[in-house]
């Protein structure tokens, strides 16, 4: 059951999915968060990168600080539309 | 030394198509190689729509084959899960009496080739699209076998598929020089030389500079497009609202997400994939407008990709006349995704010397020197 924990939680990837691609060959941050949409919720990676990184690491034998992160990109924080299109302060 | 029969540069949707085409064939003695991952470039970054309305006989005949075989693909190349096909239909939206005369040209010519788009007028775009401001609007085209799949997974069905046909993929590994001796071509790499008789660039906005290693001038230039993504919600627009007036277009994925993009026409031609808040806020002003309902969508990702243009907006297929085993599939204008399974297609029959199963001489690069072009009308 270990393997069914959530990795991420916004798009609800589980370490099995994420070991699963390791083995398959998917070395890299970028490769994995392309197929499983890891990192492309609501907190933009936040929360999973550094667990999935963790697991490519113990995969490969890369050091932590080696595992090159995606490219992180704006906005910072969910915005909405509206008040992107010129709505009120109270829209955000 | 590594010695295959046909070496492919470019790991996006068209390479990985073309390596999975020419196996399926037979030819299993080929080498892709990627200088990033896997959809690293335009593949990965695209709007993820396909469509068959198109302005030129060619266009229409490419989209609509490619489209049938992209709502095979998961079954032919075994890829459990699927790539995510959504066929809701592209709305094309005209403003100006002129759109609305090319519109109807095109729908003649689309009927005439099987392809089933109609004039839908603004009230019955509304019933398509019931939150569609339709303030200005003349009517529409719509058809309902246009839609969305999903770059990442069509890219890797093909790429597993010709894995498991015996190409090898070799990601992370950048061009650095090609030698012609005879008629071998050699690709250095920091992985080691790699050599075959023929040679195909598919390397979209850097296809240019691949060409430039062997001497010739490709008229393929990159040219950014920047797009973003909102968080996902129910399922609320079916079609691809498109509209050339405004240069936008704008699609809800399978997954909830909206996905939308514009097209500045004052943008500079180069390799810039960065992202800037001008665009941000024209895209946040120009959805709403146009789908109110969006003001509430949050916008979490906006990134950026590049077209590879060509002067007439198609693209280069096929061998180049002064390079003999030297093939180009480049210059996709913005539409390279939604054709890849019929470039793949073309592109193997090609260089197998096989009689192609639509003809593909118009897309030689000679046009460029005789004039031959023939341009697209219908891109955002």
């Amino acid at each position: 059951m270990a393997d069914q924990i959530i990795i991420c939680r916004c798009e609800d990837v589980t370490k099995e999915e994420i070991q699963k691609l390791i083995a398959d060959g998917a070395h890299t941050l970028d490769e994995i968060k392309r197929l499983t949409r890891c990192g492309m919720g609501p907190c933009q990676g936040r929360t999973c990168q550094p667990l999935i990184a963790r697991e490519v690491a113990a995969a490969t034998g890369q050091k932590m600080a080696e595992i090159k992160l995606p490219t992180f990109r704006p906005p910072v924080i969910p915005l909405k539309l509206g008040a992107l299109a010129g709505g009120g302060e109270k829209d955000a | 030394m590594l010695n295959f029969d046909v070496l492919i540069i470019g790991g996006g949707v068209t390479g990985c198509s073309i390596a999975y085409h020419l196996a399926k064939s037979g030819c299993t003695r080929v080498a892709l190689l990627e200088k990033g991952y896997l959809t690293s470039g335009a593949t990965g970054r695209c709007g993820a729509g396909f469509r068959q309305q198109w302005g030129t006989r060619t266009n229409c005949l490419l989209a609509k084959h490619a489209v049938a075989k992209l709502e095979q693909l998961a079954e032919e190349l075994d890829y459990p899960g699927g790539v995510e096909i959504k066929q809701e239909g592209y709305l094309i939206l005209a403003y100006t009496p002129k759109m609305e005369a090319q519109f109807k040209k095109n729908l003649a010519l689309q009927k005439s080739l099987g392809i089933g788009a109609r004039w839908v007028t603004p009230r019955e775009a509304r019933e398509i699209v019931p939150f569609l401001n339709t303030g200005g609007l003349l009517g529409a085209t719509f058809y309902e076998k246009d839609g969305h799949a999903n770059p990442f997974k069509v890219t890797d069905a093909y790429a597993r598929a010709a894995r498991r046909l015996g190409v090898e993929i070799h990601t992370y590994t950048p061009v650095q020089d090609i030698r012609l001796d005879g008629g071998i071509k050699t690709v250095v790499t920091p992985a080691g030389d790699f050599r075959a008789p023929v040679l195909v660039d598919a390397a979209g906005g850097h296809a240019a500079g691949i060409g430039r290693l062997v001497g010739l001038d490709l008229p393929v230039q990159a040219e950014r497009h920047q797009i973003l993504v909102t968080e996902p919600v129910e399922p609320a627009l079916g079609p691809m609202v498109m509209c050339f007036y405004h240069n936008i277009y704008c699609q809800q994925s399978p997954h909830g997400s909206f996905i939308m993009g514009l097209g500045d026409p004052n943008e500079p031609r180069g390799y810039n994939t960065g992202s800037s808040w001008q665009f941000l806020m024209q895209m946040a002003e120009k959805a709403v407008r146009l789908l109110p309902v969006l003001k509430n969508a949050r916008v979490v990702r906006q990134w950026a990709g590049v077209y590879d243009m060509s002067p007439d907006r198609q693209p280069v297929l096929g061998e180049v006349p002064e390079l003999p085993g030297f093939y180009v599939a480049a210059g996709f204008s913005g539409h390279g995704f939604m054709i890849a399974p019929m470039t793949g297609q073309l592109m193997a029959e090609c260089i197998l010397g096989k009689p192609t199963s639509l003809p593909i001489d118009m897309f030689s690069l000679s046009r460029f020197s005789t004039g031959e072009l023939f341009i697209e009308p219908s891109v955002v």
